[in-house]
Order: C-alpha cells, then structure tokens, then sequence
C-alpha cells in the first residue's frame, strides 16, 4: 500500500544525483561517512561495504541503457483523479507535487531501450513519486510495455520499485494488478523473456503482480522484498521480524528469486540473460 | 442469539416477525392476509434503513457474523458437490474451500474463501485470510477446470491475505500473482462473486472473472477501511471517513466498472434469509454464464482481457 508521501530529501528539481541535501552521507549499511559525489559515482553503492542506496530512474537508465538511451512510449497518459480523492490534500495536488519534484508524469517510465546491443521493451518505476504506487497510469503503461514489446518481438526488462497500489484510486488501483498480469500473460503466450528486476523496495499490490512473475527474477542486494510490509506484519503478529527478514538474501534462500546480482554487474548480466532466453537470437 | 448491529435492529425485529407469521400462516390460513402486509411493510422498511446506511455500516453487514459465507452458497447452489484439498505443494489451507460439483446441471469448478462461525472454526480458517498454499491451491483447481471444459464459479470473501512471516517465506506476493495470471488464461467461463469481503489482492487472487457479480451488502477495496485511516491518518478509528472515500460498496464498484451486476439481497440482508439470498445470487449465475456459453476457449479468453485491460481511469 502507498505510504504518505513524505517529502524525500533528493526530492529538489535539479538534485536528481544526490541522495539527500549535505555533501556528505552516512552509509545505511555499515555507517561509513563519504561524500555524496564519490557515491554518486559508484550508482550509490557504498565502497566500504557494499550496500545499495536507492538511485534514480535516470541514474539507472545511465547504468543499464546503451548510451543511456531510452525511446520513451506513452508519456502521454496522464493521470486524472476518478475519485476525486482528498485525505487532508487532495490528490490532484499530491500529483501535482510529484510531477514536480520527480520531472515524471507518474511513477513509472517505459519504453525502447538497447541492452549490450539487445533491443528490449523496458520499464523503471519511480520511486519517488507517491513510493512508486501503481494506479490507473502506472497499470496502462505497463499494459503497453508489454503489448507493445510483444508485437516488435522483444524481451521485456522491468525494474520494480514501488509500496503497492495507489491507495488514492482505491479499487481502480487494485484492478491495475489484474490488467497488468494479464498483459504479462499474453507476452509470455507470445515467446519472448520476461526479467524482473526487483528494486528497494518491492511491496504490495506490485509484489503481488509482475514482480515475481518474470521467467527470471533478478534482485539488487539488500532489497525489501515481500507481499505484506514489516510494519503491517509487527503490528499484526505483535513481534519484532528477525534481521533480514524479507531481504534479498531471504527471498533467494526461499525461492523466490534466481539471483542477487550487484550494479556493477547488472548490465552484463540481463543482456546475458537476453541473449540466452531469445529464440534464435534478438533481431 | 444471533449478533444484532445496533442499524439493522428496527429491521431485524420486524423480519423476524414476518418469519413468525409465516411459520403461523402454514397452519392457519387467516394469517395470510396478516403476514402479506407485515411482508411488505418489512421490506419497505429494510428498503429505508438500508438505503441510508452509511459505507462504514455496508461494510460491517458484510462482515456480519451470520452473513452465509461460501459452503453456506455452496450447499444451496451446487449438487453432489465434492470437495477437494490441498496444494500438493506443501498444505491444505481451510482458507480457501475448492471443489467440483453441479451448478444448473452443468458440471463446475467452485472455489471460494472461507471464514468461520465459531472462534474455533476462524482459527481453523484463519478468519478467511489465505496463506500461499491457499492460493496454490486456487490454481490447481483453476487448472483443473480448464482441463475439463468446466466453468468457474469463485466467491470472494475475505479481509485480505494473510500478513505473516510465513507467508512471506512461503511466497504470498507470487502465489497471488500467479493465481491471477491462471485465471486471466483459463479458456472456461468465469464468474466472480463478491459474497462478503472483498479484501485486496487476497480477493483479486479470485477475482478475474469473465463477469464480476457483487451483493448488494458486499464490499470490494483496495485496502480496508482500518488500513487505509491508519495510513492516511494514523488512525485506525478513522476508518468510516476512508470507507466513505474509497467508494467500495455496490452501486460505487458498478459506476466504476468493477463489477458488472449486483445481485439484491433480501429485505435485512442476505443473513435473514440465506435460501432466498441463495436463490437470487443462483439466478444472476446462471443468467451470465448462459450468456458466456456461446464464447468458445479463445472468446473467453480475449472477453476477460478486454473487460481489465479498460478498467483504469487516465487522460490520454
């Protein structure tokens, strides 16, 4: 489900490369104190210790992307507001908000991209914008991604990064995840490879669509992974969750993802992954 | 005695006379005249306290604790119903009840979330809140009734999936999501009935139907009401102003195009009458599925696919 949205310190137009508003950061992982360039460098993957903070839709499309070039599709669909859905603020005005800050017309971009010279169908959510929560826009898009990838014949690599559905289109949201699957269905019906790339953090309704679902499930380390969050799990079981809980880790040890792949190494890897998984080669 | 909202008691008293009467009427023909009026009055005043309840009392009808849950529909509606158990995988969740049977002597898969009357039944049944192996399951039987040419009937009727660790580490997010990718593929007819709750993707799990059918007294939400306050608001007792917000009763999932029909309850709710509850939710059934029946495995399928892929509300 969509958290509130808090006002995320990288949230300033013109600040997309850094994680918060200091020079420095303190690693959430091993507590290491670098600066913010340094780590905007290494995608902000902690040199001490390894650990992956969140990056940005377009420090992503840097990593992953031949000459970080996306063809972008269906920028066009905007979201609207069926509910007219007020909480304190109005959701037109929430929208608005994240439009601004993230320079993103919703919590997700699609479109045509090249992986180590692979033509794929490709998908990021942005996390930035309402936590990536999945409503109307989200859901079509991703509805497109995949018809769309299906009819030029090409691998679909989506990057999920997202709380759940969008609390603020009530069932509308919830009726994303069917739509949405059923146009993965069809891909799949059609023979090309799915990857998905699982994202801090993957939750909700979108862990419960797509996510899991790819014909390969790659995850970046130490992600938050699962159907239900940690806080909805303590406050109903009234326990604390053991360490790790819901991590990467956790979910390749159950079985729910193939690899743990670092960002270094993303690229090689789902362009290996395309490459095997396409009958008689990518066009 | 059965559990009486404080809304429904003026409604209850006078329903509860009617059936007084009628047991008298079967005996005593002068009471007939007595109890045609008493009937009518009754479902005029169910009719008036009902139509001004609010989302929040919608909701806590659906949860009634007398309200006919799915073996409830099941025993009325399907003949030499057999039912079957197990994932094959790991358990059998008494969350879920699944089986084969006769519905209008077409032969049918019926699937359907189950909660409990009694405390220890809930336990048995977690409350209607599937774990994996509930879900799993679900799409044996999913899979089980496209390899037979047989419809599927599902009723909906839970708070949502369940939240624990185990869940989790049995992989709640996939089980959902591939229960959902079976029934967007299955080459029968499907019809969803939302009987009670209709809790989230717990519900979605059984819910991409061919045609959508919900009761009158029934809700269907992206989160409950208590969730989404305690969300929004931090506040859980601020539950009726989101169910309000949400719109998840009936006539708000019909305007949105969730659902494609609501099937009227009798006057006081489907649980001052379960047979004729039963009776009316057997007909909107049948009505729809005689209309899928002409879809051949293809049809089906591209019907269920165009019916989600137009739900969503954007500018383009």
């Amino acid at each position: 489900m969509t958290l509130p949205d808090k006002t995320p310190a990288q949230a300033r137009p013109g600040e997309k490369r850094s994680l918060g508003q200091g020079v420095f950061h303190k690693c959430e992982g091993c507590g290491a104190v670098v600066t913010r360039e340094r780590l905007a460098e290494a995608f902000n993957v902690c040199g001490a210790c390894g650990w992956h903070h969140v990056l940005p839709v377009d420090r992503w499309r840097e990593l992953l992307l031949d000459e970080a070039a996306l063809e972008r599709w269906d920028e066009h669909i905007a979201p609207t507001d069926p509910l007219e859905f007020d909480d304190g603020k109005p959701y037109r005005e929430r929208l608005a908000r994240a439009q601004r800050t993230t320079s993103r017309t919703d919590a997700i971009e699609i479109g045509r991209a090249r992986i180590g010279g692979h033509p794929v169908g490709y998908g990021c959510f942005v996390f930035g914008f309402m936590g990536g929560s999945m409503g109307s826009v989200v859901g079509e898009r991703i509805a497109r991604l995949f018809e769309r990838s299906a009819a030029e014949r090409m691998a679909v690599i989506l990057l999920h990064a997202s709380g759940g559905a969008r609390m603020q289109e009530g069932i509308l949201s919830l009726m994303q995840m069917a739509k949405t699957v059923a146009a993965l269905r069809r891909f799949r019906d059609a023979g090309r490879p799915f990857l998905s790339v699982l994202l801090h953090p993957t939750t909700g309704g979108v862990a419960a669509s797509t996510a899991l679902l790819g014909d390969v499930n790659v995850a970046e380390p130490n992600a938050l992974i699962g159907f239900a969050g940690p806080r909805v799990i303590e406050s109903t079981l009234r326990t604390t969750l053991p360490e790790g809980f819901q991590r990467s880790d956790f979910l390749l040890e159950h079985g729910m993802v193939d690899l743990i792949v670092p960002r270094p190494n993303l690229k090689a890897t789902l362009a290996h992954l395309v490459e095997l998984l396409t009958p008689g080669g990518t066009p | 005695m059965p559990i009486v909202l404080p809304f429904e008691r003026p409604v209850v008293e006078l329903v509860t006379r009617v059936r007084e009467l009628r047991e008298l009427a079967r005996s005593d023909a002068r009471f007939g005249a007595e109890l045609e009026r008493l009937e009518e009055k009754a479902a005029k005043l169910a009719r008036e306290v009902f139509a001004g309840l609010t989302p929040m009392q919608k909701v806590q009808l659906s949860r009634h604790p007398s309200r006919p849950y799915t073996l409830d529909y099941i025993g009325r509606l399907i003949e030499g119903f057999v039912e079957l158990h197990g994932d094959r995988r790991y358990a059998d969740d008494a969350s879920i009840v699944g089986g084969i049977g006769r519905f209008a002597g077409r032969r049918v898969v019926v699937v359907g979330h189950q909660k409990g009357r009694s405390t220890k039944e809930n336990v048995q049944r977690n409350f209607g809140m599937p774990n994996p192996e509930g879900y799993r399951k679900a799409i044996r039987l999913y899979e089980l009734a496209d390899r037979f040419r047989m419809p599927v009937l599902t009723l909906i009727d839970t708070p949502g999936a369940y939240p624990g660790i185990e869940a989790e580490e049995r992989g709640q997010s996939e089980a959902i999501g591939k229960a959902i990718e079976t029934m967007t593929a299955l080459a029968v007819p499907v019809i969803v009935s939302v009987i009670g709750e209709g809790g989230s993707g717990g519900a979605l799990a059984l819910g991409v139907g061919n045609r959508v059918l919900v009761m009158e007294h029934a809700y269907y939400s992206v989160i409950s009401p208590e969730g989404c306050a305690a969300i929004l608001w931090k506040d859980g007792t601020r539950a009726p102003q989101a169910a309000e917000r949400l719109r998840i009763t009936a006539p708000h999932l019909l305007e949105l195009g969730v659902v494609d029909g609501v099937v009227e309850e009798p006057p006081g709710g489907a649980h001052q009458d379960p047979d004729a509850a039963a009776r009316r939710l057997s007909a909107a059934i049948l009505e729809n599925l005689r209309a899928l029946e002409r879809l051949d495995g293809a049809g089906l399928r591209d019907d269920r696919y165009a019916r989600f892929r137009r739900l969503g509300a954007f500018v383009a």
